[in-house]
């Protein structure tokens, strides 16, 4: 709660310089593209509709939103700094990009640990399989000796088969 | 009336699959044959009975009977009778009754082609079997039934939905329905449930194969998983098919000029197929080498729980929001059922680890076996971190109570590089022998593709130069293709040298000799297709948005959009439409009028946005139209796409279907499918001669 009030005084004290900044520069402020305004939505998830980023949400609250962040960019704000005004604003839910900290690192984690099991558990399993095998390396050496057009017939079988 | 009909041989179709799942376990416990032979019986009379139940609901549907609640909901007087009749699953009762017909036919399919060669697991395949089935029609009997009538209570305000008439009530009818979802009336919404329902139903007979096989100790037999493989393959098939028109149907509908957003819906779709798929190669050790029993007993009963979960995310809506899991008993009763399932039969699996032991050799670590194992732990490990990630925001609100998303960032990054490893393997393995594979024999197969590949990369790359890890994946997309390519050329050029035949007579043979192995090559070549849909989307899709006055263009990507104007008219269906008049140039020259629409269902209140797209090999030139001027109608704002390759995703898909029928097709010839043991492959051919 407190780092959200902190963030939201930073964010509030940040726009009041940025503004100041654009006034001072006194040509008014620059339009935005609305290409440079999606840039940013895309990596933002629409808070009330299910499973929809921002950039393509049509509803009317998205629009507000994105009529938000063209505000923010036109008055100097870099893109981290809307992007966490908005988290402070709505909560974590909306990042598209789930955070690498906290509780939330283990979606991250979690994955690349189960695959690097995985892979480890293979391995073991390759090589028990292996040695399973070791004793009985000698085995076929007793079979009777082929003759060559027996092994050309053999050759062209498999061929046909495969 | 024809209502009421449907309605008593539901239930009647309810108490006979109680009777079959109970008959079948007895005869299985107690090795009874008669008991086998009425639960046979009674299996297979539950399809005509639930034919004539989903008959009954699609002539009231096709009717429009408006006493029928559900009928209300997604029928109207304006829908063609095409559409009205696909309404059948265009609801929740509708779906699960459509569901569970699915499944009994599914179950008499089995039980005619298959009484006598799988004779000894039949009762408790039909146990299995039919408890699932059970499941389903209690849940359009009990909670989700389709048949239920609106009624006017004296007194109250609102309708009721029943059954049986209330006390008092009187019968309501409406004068018109709701009608379908708007956003459904695409062939591809029409198709997708169909088929998806068929790949996720399809999964019951490999699974109740393997279950009956660990009851009745029989487990150790390979008859079962020869079957089970094929069914495996017919399921595996539709729930691709349904992939690919689920996409085919979110690019065409939903506006947002992508075609797979990582939706808990697409990812409880994709789970099932990922862990399907390893299936039917870790099968194939099975089957060749008698190996990897367990594993493949585990990754079915995965794969048969995963497509319940599917139907339980899609069914219930619970990853949107957590409440909707409460607001009917489909919720927990359906989350009971899955649990049961899937810790049921993994205890069960356990508990015969013993019978299913097999003898594990490996001649070398470079061997298929390696590759196939790699390939079942990339297809496992990818099939983890999509469940996490679908799973997750119910798991932090629950843990923590902080709400959070996991969009396809997450996924991209997680599942991509697995998915690139697998391209790669996917080069490879077809290559390598089983047992032993000397590395110098793999260069030398491998050095053409690799020499090829990288040639097709660069210029590639070069000419589409956007991002580095374009080459990449360009390379793993031509580095496949090629190897398949080069495996085809060798089996015609053999064929060509020993018998003489041309060329297109020996690919004829050799699809028809070695039909699993060149379908499945040719399955290969779909999934690079449809890789190289994924790469474009990636890589190469560039997009804008702009808000021009009529004469005025938007510019994007060498292409020119020139505004003409708007218009509004009445179309059918109930439809306002709004329509952009745009001309399309490219580097000056003329190619197209586009004419993106918005569609106003007045009747649902609800918009839906029609893309104009132009659509070539190379690439489509997708338009939206996202706002106007209301007043003057002067001005318009546009959402353009380039989506590069992406209709090498929907000929990839259709390039699957073709390569699975190759590899099912026997040509009625008896399949050149041959067993490797220690040392016996040459004796077996010299006790021939």
């Amino acid at each position: 709660m407190i780092r959200k009030l902190l963030l939201a005084l930073v964010v509030v004290l940040l726009s009041l310089a940025a503004g100041q900044a654009a006034s001072a520069q006194g040509n008014g402020p620059i339009q935005p593209t609305d290409d440079q305004v999606n840039a940013i939505a895309k990596k933002l998830y629409c808070p009330v509709c299910p499973n929809t980023p921002l950039d393509v949400c049509e509803t009317k609250a998205c629009q507000d939103w994105r009529a938000q962040i063209r505000d923010e960019l036109a008055s100097g704000w870099t893109e981290p700094q809307i992007i966490d005004y908005f988290v402070a604003q709505y909560g974590e839910r909306v990042l598209a990009e789930p955070q690498r900290k906290g509780f939330t690192s283990l979606v991250w984690l979690l994955p690349v640990l189960a695959v690097a099991l995985g892979i480890g558990v293979t391995w073991q399993v390759l090589r028990s399989w292996q040695r399973a095998r070791a004793p009985a390396v000698s085995a076929p050496t007793d079979a009777p000796p082929l003759s060559a057009a027996l092994l050309d017939r053999i050759e062209r079988e498999l061929r046909d088969l495969d | 009336m024809l209502a009421d009909l449907g309605l008593a041989s539901l239930f009647i179709a309810f108490l006979l699959s109680v009777y079959a799942t109970a008959a079948g376990a007895l005869a299985g416990a107690r090795h009874r044959e008669a008991w086998a032979e009425s639960a046979r019986n009674a299996s297979l009379l539950t399809f005509p009975l639930l034919t004539l139940s989903v008959g009954a609901l699609v002539y009231a549907l096709y009717s429009l009977d408006f006493t029928l609640a559900y009928v209300a909901d997604v029928s109207s007087q304006t829908m063609s009778p095409f559409l009205r009749v696909t309404a059948l699953w265009g609801g929740q009762q509708g779906s699960l009754l459509f569901w569970a017909w699915l499944m009994a036919s599914f179950v008499a399919a089995v039980l005619l082609r298959k009484w006598r060669r799988n004779r000894d697991l039949m009762p408790y395949f039909i146990a299995t079997s039919m408890l699932t089935t059970t499941f389903f029609i209690g849940l359009v009997v009990f909670i989700s039934n389709p048949f239920a009538r609106l009624w006017l209570v004296p007194g109250a305000d609102e309708l009721t939905t029943a059954v049986f008439q209330p006390a008092q009530a009187m019968l309501y009818a409406a004068e018109d329905g709701q009608g379908l979802n708007p956003l459904l009336r695409h062939f591809g919404m029409i198709g997708h449930p169909p088929t998806t329902y068929l790949g996720f139903t399809g999964f019951v007979i490999p699974f109740s194969f393997a279950i009956a096989a660990l009851l009745s100790g029989k487990a150790r037999d390979e008859e079962w998983i020869r079957t089970s493989r094929s069914w495996t393959l017919v399921a595996w098939i539709f729930l691709t098919i349904g992939l690919v028109l689920g996409g085919r149907w979110a690019y065409d509908v939903l506006g947002w000029g992508g075609f797979w957003g990582w939706d808990p819906v697409e990812n409880a779709m994709l789970m099932p197929w990922l862990t399907g798929t390893a299936f039917l190669h870790s099968v194939m050790i099975t089957e060749k080498r008698g190996m990897l029993k367990v594993w493949s007993v585990a990754l079915i009963i995965l794969t048969y729980s995963l497509s319940l979960f599917g139907t339980f995310i899609t069914r219930t809506g619970v990853i949107g929001s957590v409440h909707a899991f409460a607001k009917t008993a489909l919720g927990p009763v359906f989350f009971a059922f899955i649990g049961l399932t899937f810790l049921g039969s993994l205890s069960l699996l356990l508990n015969n680890l013993k019978t299913l032991r097999a003898e594990h050799e490996l001649e070398s670590v470079l061997s298929r076996e390696t590759a196939f194992l790699l390939q079942n732990t990339l297809f496992v490990g990818i099939t983890f971190a999509v469940f996490w990630g679908t799973v997750f925001p119910m798991v932090s609100e629950l843990v923590t109570g902080t709400k959070v998303t996991v969009g396809p960032p997450y996924f991209r990054a997680v599942t991509g590089p697995l998915f690139l490893a697998l391209l790669v393997l996917m080069a490879i393995a077809p290559l390598m022998a089983w047992r032993k594979q000397s590395p110098r024999g793999l260069l030398r197969s491998l050095a053409a593709p690799l020499a090829a590949s990288a040639v097709i990369s660069a210029v590639w790359g070069f000419s589409h130069r956007m991002h580095p890890a374009s080459f990449l994946a360009l390379w793993m997309v031509s580095f496949g293709s090629s190897a398949i390519a080069f495996e085809f050329w060798k089996g015609i050029r053999a064929r060509m040298q020993a018998r003489g035949e041309n060329p297109l007579k020996a690919l004829a043979t050799l699809l028809q000799r070695s039909h699993r192995r060149y379908g499945a090559m040719v399955i290969h070549l779909g999934v690079l297709m449809v890789a190289m849909g994924f790469v474009g989307d990636a890589y190469f899709k560039q997009e804008t948005h702009a808000t021009v006055s009529a004469g005025e263009s938007v510019q994007l990507g060498g292409y020119e959009l020139r505004f003409n104007g708007l218009r509004q008219y009445a179309g059918s269906d109930g439809r306002a439409i709004l329509e952009a008049s745009a001309t399309l140039a490219q580097d000056g020259r003329l190619i197209r009028e586009l004419r993106p629409r918005r569609d106003f269902f007045v009747a649902q209140d609800q918009p839906s946005t029609v893309p104009a797209v132009l659509s070539t090999p190379g690439e489509d030139v997708y338009v939206i139209l996202v706002g106007w001027d209301e007043a003057a109608m002067s001005w318009a704002t546009f959402k353009m796409y380039i989506n590069p390759l992406i209709n090498w995703a929907w000929a990839g898909g259709v390039i699957m279907v073709l390569g699975t029928l190759i590899a099912v097709w026997s040509f009625g010839e008896a399949e050149a499918s041959y067993r490797l043991r220690p040392g016996l492959v040459a004796s077996v051919v010299v006790t021939k001669e």
